[in-house]
Formats: structure tokens, sequence, C-alpha cells
């Protein structure tokens, strides 16, 4: 049976058991890859995207309990125009190997949505659920801080 | 001696060739000087290209692995500071497996010496060495090689082009040559006009290569600058391409379970109720483990679990206590190597007093954000195999082992790795996926492992050993004497590559520990391998990564034992022994006010390694916060005799130094019933945004020779850490992870 889903403001038909996480109905059905598999038991935060603009864990949401409008990395910016938060991790060259990053700035970008000024504090709480073995933490701090002040100028 | 290095850039040979509509200007695979370059003899390969120009544009090839450590970004600048492009013009890719990629500098980093006391004599036979990466067909991205490596390869190519476009316009306005300049992707002429690279490449193509000299470094345009990452943009956007994201058409996806007990064999499965579930389409039996095909990578990791394996017993002791009583006992053989043997250790000085310790650090995983990965398209008469890996030509060779197949009939496609930190220098993970792809032919195939097969089925960071002997008398170091032991990574896996018994004295297992620029009089340090069939690899740092906690670990019990302050004796031990090492240490000195006294609530610790060519000094503070220890900041100065690009050293400092905090604090693995007791991240966590610290870089540029900067800046981080929690605790830290012992913030 085929389950209806809005991925990035697309309607996509989906025929998958319900079961199968919504992480990978994205990878190797719709085939939307910017969503990384880092661990399938959401301590590791590389599968993070927003679902009615939450950022959740989506290898944790079953494809029958997706509960609203999916976003992904690639819903919120391309390389010709990207978000806000894109732009700050490239000037702040927050990437090494990158892997981490697509959950990395969902997550940001959903502490942003919810906490336009976040303090350290606030970075640390929002963010720790989010692992990056490059240790690339520093520059998503200062990036993060950035888009914040940028956003607000905006 | 003097003339090596110039026989050996001429043994190197930038050749071009035309190709349609444009030209290549790259190297050719010779096992000896070539006259000319344009007409290779029979048997040798044809050119590989790191220039590739045609009406569409100009293309750089960076053949090393870019697994965050920017090399994509700063071998194309070193091509691109020559040839007059901007990085932002142009398209860098990482090209196939060829052996004219192999890798200069990493078999010279061999040479048994210190590396900080190399002499133009050993420099210049490091190079000669350097020929074996080429005869041996190493194109490997690994011991923070690259830039060492590409420094004059890469410039002299870019150098080349430039010049064979500016004769192909030369020729075309009937100028001379050197009327000629060149800046972004043009030839401009002496009246100003501009002739696009693209427009001459054909005519360039015909055109025998000039003679070319370097730029001076004072023109440098790029290098010595930060520059902006080219692949930071498809990174930022969910767009770079890793092992995982491959999608050739027809993509079927599946996952694998090998033995546990790491190296047993599989006695036999019942896959029946695995062959009834969703989407799976194929069981695979691969000998000592199986796979499942299916329409989804989630559904095939479920019906791979579904099956009914009896696994045979792991060929080590089944129990970690075992695995280190194995370890131990070796220090009862003689060793393998002494590297070190300064004075005489044996006698203790008059008047001395002695102190004697034993450090233990535990297992590792290498815990790469990407699992395992790769997939593979088997026809019957080829192969081509999609994967983030350090050693395209190895897992070319691999594979078509494993196929049954030439190995110009294996095409490796190399993209991003998501993370490597040496797991990627493996080959296990494409041979896995080109057996399964066998089992489908015609159908290409991805296998990811899910994150409890990576985590169970790495080749670990040795589990090692320590047993220091010092002597003190007036403040001073009088005598160390060090022994490690551990299994050795380097024979396991040349044996591995190659099938064939290693043996010699392993310079790996003793790096960081005997090559430490501290001049000491009596002074002696061996290796004791430890015979286990546990599979180790090559984990960033490698020896030093354990070595770097014992030396500079104990180094602080001297201090303390001598009643001087450990960062000043340090200082005074290194000013003897080599300048940029004392550099470091002077320089996070002034960078932390290190005063050698800490508020009550705060510690600091110091420790500095010499590894891969570059010395790199720590200073960590810790807190105490209510009972609990929280990280708090880091300082950190490292000297790499030359920092092509700035940003990138600063991120592999700060990113290998929580590297290696991150095992230092949580990282261990152990064994139980022959298997690995770690499953996921939850058992085997990092440090992460809120227990990361607050750091610092600063970046010096005295050292005589180019260093690495990928992995030195991860051995000195746990010694630092365990020397700032006995300042903090009066607590001394003789065994990792920190954990165990101390209440720290995870």
């Amino acid at each position: 049976m085929a389950t209806a889903l809005k991925i990035n403001g697309k309607q996509h038909q989906v025929d998958l058991p319900d079961d199968v996480p919504l992480l990978w109905v994205l990878r190797d059905e719709v085939g939307l890859t910017g969503t990384k598999f880092g661990c399938g038991v959401a301590a590791c935060g590389a599968c993070t995207v927003h679902i009615d603009g939450e950022a959740v864990r989506s290898c944790q949401v079953a494809l029958s309990d997706v509960w609203g409008d999916v976003t992904t990395i690639e819903g919120i910016g391309t390389p010709d125009a990207m978000a806000a938060i894109q732009q700050a991790w490239v000037d702040h060259q927050v990437a090494q190997c990158g892997y981490c990053q697509s959950g990395q700035i969902m997550q940001a970008a959903a502490l942003l949505a919810e906490n336009p000024a976040p303090s350290d504090t606030d970075i640390d709480d929002a963010m720790q659920g989010n692992l990056c073995r490059c240790g690339t933490y520093p520059r998503i701090r200062a990036a993060i801080h950035d888009a914040a002040s940028k956003l607000k100028e905006a | 001696m003097a003339s090596v290095g110039k026989i050996l850039r001429r043994t190197f040979l930038i050749g071009s060739a035309a190709i349609v509509g444009g030209v290549a200007f790259g190297a050719y695979y010779v096992s000896r000087p070539a006259a000319n370059p344009l007409k290779p003899a029979k048997g040798e390969t044809a050119l590989s290209p790191f220039v590739l120009i045609d009406q569409q544009g100009v293309t750089l090839f960076a053949p090393r692995a870019e697994m965050g450590q920017g090399v994509r970004t700063t071998w194309a600048a070193l091509i691109a500071e020559e040839l007059d492009v901007e990085l932002d013009q142009i398209r860098v890719l990482h090209g196939p497996a060829a052996a004219a990629y192999y890798n200069s500098a990493l078999v010279g980093e061999g040479l048994p010496n210190k590396g900080y006391d190399i002499s133009d004599f050993q420099h210049n036979l490091g190079e000669a060495l350097g020929v074996l990466g080429r005869t041996l067909s190493l194109q490997v991205t690994g011991g923070s090689t690259s830039m060492k490596d590409g420094f004059e390869r890469m410039r002299e190519a870019g150098a080349t082009a430039r010049e064979t476009l500016k004769q192909a316009a030369a020729d075309r306005l009937g100028v001379d040559r050197a009327q000629l300049k060149t800046e972004n992707g043009a030839v401009v002429a002496p009246d100003g006009t501009r002739i696009p690279y693209t427009e001459l490449a054909e005519a360039a193509g015909q055109i025998e290569p000039p003679e070319v000299e370097l730029r001076d470094p004072s023109n440098w345009r790029l290098l010595g600058r930060s520059l902006p990452r080219v692949d930071v943009v498809g990174k930022s956007t969910g767009t770079a391409e890793f092992g995982i994201d491959v999608r050739p058409e027809g993509l079927k996806f599946a996952s694998v379970r090998i033995n546990p007990k790491l190296g047993g064999e599989m006695k036999g499965f019942d896959a029946s109720a695995a062959e009834q579930m969703p989407g799976v389409e194929k069981v695979v039996d691969l000998g000592n483990g199986v796979a499942v095909i299916a329409s989804n990578t989630w559904l095939a990791i479920q019906a791979v679990e579904a099956i009914d394996v009896d696994w045979g017993d792991a060929p080590y002791p089944p129990e970690t206590d075992a695995v280190f009583a194995e370890i131990a006992k070796s220090f009862d053989a003689s060793p393998n190597s002494t590297m070190r043997d300064d004075g005489d250790v044996d006698t203790l000085p008059d008047g001395a007093t002695e102190i004697t310790v034993e450090y233990t650090v535990p297992y590792l995983a290498h815990s790469t954000m990407e699992p395992m990965n790769a997939t593979a398209l088997f026809t019957g008469s080829a192969l081509e195999l999609w994967c983030g890996n350090q050693a395209p030509t190895l897992v070319q060779i691999r594979a078509a082992n494993t196929a049954n197949l030439d190995k110009e009939a294996v095409q490796i496609h190399t993209t991003y790795l998501g993370g490597g930190f040496g797991r990627r220098g493996e080959l296990d993970f494409g041979e896995i996926a080109t057996k399964v792809a066998m089992a489908m032919p015609g159908v290409p195939v991805q296998t990811t492992w899910s994150r409890e097969e990576d985590m169970r089925h790495d080749y670990y960071r040795p589990g090692a050993m320590a047993r220091m002997r010092g002597a003190v008398k007036d403040g001073q170091a009088v005598l160390i004497d060090g022994k490690v032991a551990a299994q050795s990574c380097t024979q396991q896996a040349v044996q591995r590559y190659t099938g064939l018994p290693a043996g010699g004295p392993d310079k790996v297992l003793v790096e960081g520990f005997f090559n430490q620029p501290y001049a000491v009089p009596n002074y002696r340090m061996s290796g004791h391998i430890a015979d286990l069939d546990i599979p180790v690899g090559f984990w960033r740092s490698v020896g030093n990564s354990h070595n770097g906690f014992f030396h500079e670990t104990f180094m602080d019990e001297v201090a303390h034992a001598a009643g001087r302050d450990p960062l000043e004796f340090r200082l005074e031990l290194a000013k003897a022994d080599h300048a940029p090492s004392a550099g470091c240490l002077q320089a996070v000195k002034e960078m932390s006010g290190w005063t050698g006294e800490t508020p009550d609530g705060v510690g600091r610790g110091v420790a500095m390694t010499y590894s891969f060519g570059t010395p790199v000094a720590q200073v960590i503070e810790v807190v105490d916060e209510d009972g609990t220890i929280r990280i708090a900041k880091a300082w950190i100065a490292c000297d790499v005799g030359l920092a092509l690009d700035p940003g990138t050293v600063e991120s592999q400092m700060f990113g290998g130094m929580i590297y290696g905090l991150s095992a230092a604090v949580m990282g261990e693995i152990t064994f139980s019933d022959g298997e690995v007791e770690q499953y996921n991240f939850p058992d085997y966590d990092a440090l992460r945004m809120h227990n990361a610290p607050v750091t610092e870089v600063k970046i010096l540029e005295t050292n005589h020779h180019m260093g690495g900067a990928g992995e030195p800046g991860t051995p000195p981080s746990m010694p630092a850490l365990g020397n700032a929690l006995f300042d903090l605790t009066g607590e001394r830290a003789r065994t990792l992870p920190l954990i165990n012992q101390f209440n720290l913030l995870v």
C-alpha cells in the first residue's frame, strides 16, 4: 500500500512496509541522499530532518508515523541558493569530512527558528545530540552565532 | 648524494598528451628515467593526468583521499599556484586508481631515524626510498604525507602546463613565450589580449612541454593562505557524494554480517526466515559471513540480522584480561627493536632517585561517521567499484583477485570519505561488496554495514602497555628506560595486503616513543611485539597514539619527581635537542599564560609529541564544576615548517586533538566470549558540542622540513588531559579511558 509523503514541498507516493524508517525512505526510495545514516539508534544526529519544522532523527520515525511535511537538507537551500545557515557553514569553513554536517545544519536551523539569539549554553543543549568525529565543534558554534546575527540583520 | 633528489625529480615525468579537443598534463609510470615521456616504452601505462584542459574548461586531479583533511583543496592549490587558475573557476576530481599517483613520501617515512634530527643525506635517502612507493603502486593517503609528497611534483605539473599553453599562444601570436603572462585561466599578450586556456588546449597538445622553473614562494598568491575548500559548498548542502550516496541505475541495497568472533569461521547458517522477509531478493554466503541483497538498505539489515548463524571461535583469548595478559607476556621476550640506546641505562647514577611505573591503554575503534560501505557492479568480465578509500590501487588489486579478473578490468571510483582516520586504508569493505555484487551479475549492489557491524569489525588501534623506568638527580632527568608492548599493526597489515609474512624491526610500534626530542643522557626505548590475532590497523597517528600518552605522562611524573614545573622541565630538555619543539612549548606557555599555578578547582596539564615531522604542544585546562570535571580550554602550538593552508592546518590540529581527547575520555574496545562488547555510539561515544574545549591554535613555521598536519594533533591530547587531571586531583592517570577513574562531563 502506498503512503503519501510531502517532502521539500513535493508530493511522493512511497510503496514500502509501514515500519521502514523515514531515513531509508528518503535515501533509498526517494533518492535524497543528503540525509545521512550514522547509527540507526538516534545517537548521532546525522539523519536529522524537519517534520513540520521540528528537528527529528529520521532513523527513528517509521514511514507510517510521519506526521507532517518533511524538509531535508536539500529543501532548505541549494549550492546556487544557500540558506543563511548554510552560507554561515561555508563562511566558517566548518566541514571536514562533512558526513555529519547535513544533520548538524538541520539541527542548527531548527534551533535558530526557535531561538534567534542562542547563547553558548543554548547551543550546547541543542547540538549535543549531533556527533562529529572530525571535531568541527568550534566552527559549528561560530557559524551558528554568525547565522543568528545575520538573520537578525535581515 | 645531493644529486639523488634531482635525479628523482627527473624520474617523475611530467608529460603531455593530446586528448579530444584538448590536452592533458600528468605523470607517467616508469621504472627508470625515460628520455621522452611522450613516447612511453612498451608495457608502460598511459599518462595519468593532474591537469586536463579542453573546450569545457580546466580540470585538476587530486588523487588523494579527501577524508576531511582538505587535501583536495590544497593539492589543487599546488597546481593552481603555478598554472594561474582560480579554484572557484575549475573542477577538481580524484581520478582513477593509477600507479603514477604513487605516494613518494610514505615509504621514506620508514627510515629508522628519529625524524627531527634528519640530515640532508637522510632526507635525500628518504626521497630515494620514495621510489619504492611508485614501484609498489602505493597510491595511499596516510601517514600525514600528502603535502610532503605533492609539494614539488604538483607545482611542476602546474608550471609545465602553464608554459606549454604559453608556447601555444606564442606560436599563434608570433611572439616570444617570455613576452606572455598568464592569469585566471588565460594567457595575456603584451597588448592585453586574453586567450583562455580552453582555446589553446588543442594546440598545446601538439607541443613538447618545455623545461620549467618553479616560482619563488615570495610570489605565491594561493599557497600559504587559507583558501575556501573546494568541497565546502557540497558538504554544506547535502550534495557532496560519499560512497554511501552513489546511485547507479538499477541499484540494489545489501547488508552484511561477518563472524563477530573476529577471524573465526562460519560453520553454517539458516536463512529461511530472512528469505521470507519483505524486500529480500537474495541471501549470499560469503564463506565467513552472510549478506542479504534487498530493495532497501534497512530491509537488508533487518533480514541479515534474522539469519541464524553458527559461528566458530575467535583465534585469540576470548576475554580482555587474557588479551592484556598476553601483551604483558611479550615484555619477557627480547625486544623487537631498540631504536634509541643512548648512554648507559643499566647503571643508576650515584645519588639519583629512581621511579618505575606501568601504563595501559585499550583497543580503540576508528568509528568513522559514515559506516563502511562500497558499491559494486560485476558483469562477469569487468568490475566497477565505488567507495571512499585511502588506497585505490590496493583496493583495485584486492577486488581483481576477489573477482578473478585482471587489474585492468577493475575500475575504482573514489568518492568523498565520511571519515577515514586509517580505517578506509583497509580493503575489507571493497572485497565484501565485490563478493556480494558477484552474486547478482549485471546489477549494481551497494553493501552498507550497520553501525554495529562497523564498530565490531574494525582493524582496531592495538591495546598497549608500557613499563617505564626513570631517574632524576638535582632537578634533572638523568635516565629514561622504556618498553612498549602491543600487537604490530605494520606486520599484520603487510601480511593482509600482500599475503607475505612481515618481519624486522617495527618502527611504527615505537614511533612517538624512541624519537622524542628531549636531551636525556641515558635514554633507551624498546618495542615488544605481542603475538595475538586480533585484527589491528592504523588509527590516526598510529603508534604515536599510545606512545604519546606513555612518554608524556611519564615525562610529567619525572618532572614532578625532580621537583620541577612540567612545562619548564620539558622546555629545558627540548631546547637542547630540537628548537622547533621547544618553540611549540614556549608558544603554549605564552598562549595559556602558564605560571605553574592554578586556582582551586582548576587544573592544567601540558604535553608535547613530535610525530610525522611536526612537533605539537598542547596545554589543557580542566575545571571542577560541583564534582563534575569539564575540559574547559585547550591551547595548541604546532610547527609544520610550511603551512600551505593555515586554515586547514588549524582545523586538523583542533580536530586531531578532539579525536584524541574522545579516546582519552571514553574510548575503549573490550572483548567477551571473543566478541567486541561495544555495538554503537552509546557504548563508544566521543566528545560533543557541550564537552569539547574552547581551543586556540598557533601555527609556527621554523621547522627545517615540512611536517604533516592530519595526525600530529592527536598524540599529545591524551597525556595533556591526564596531566591536567593530576594537577586538579593529585591522582595520576595511568590507564585509559579516564572516565573509569574520573568524573568527567560526558
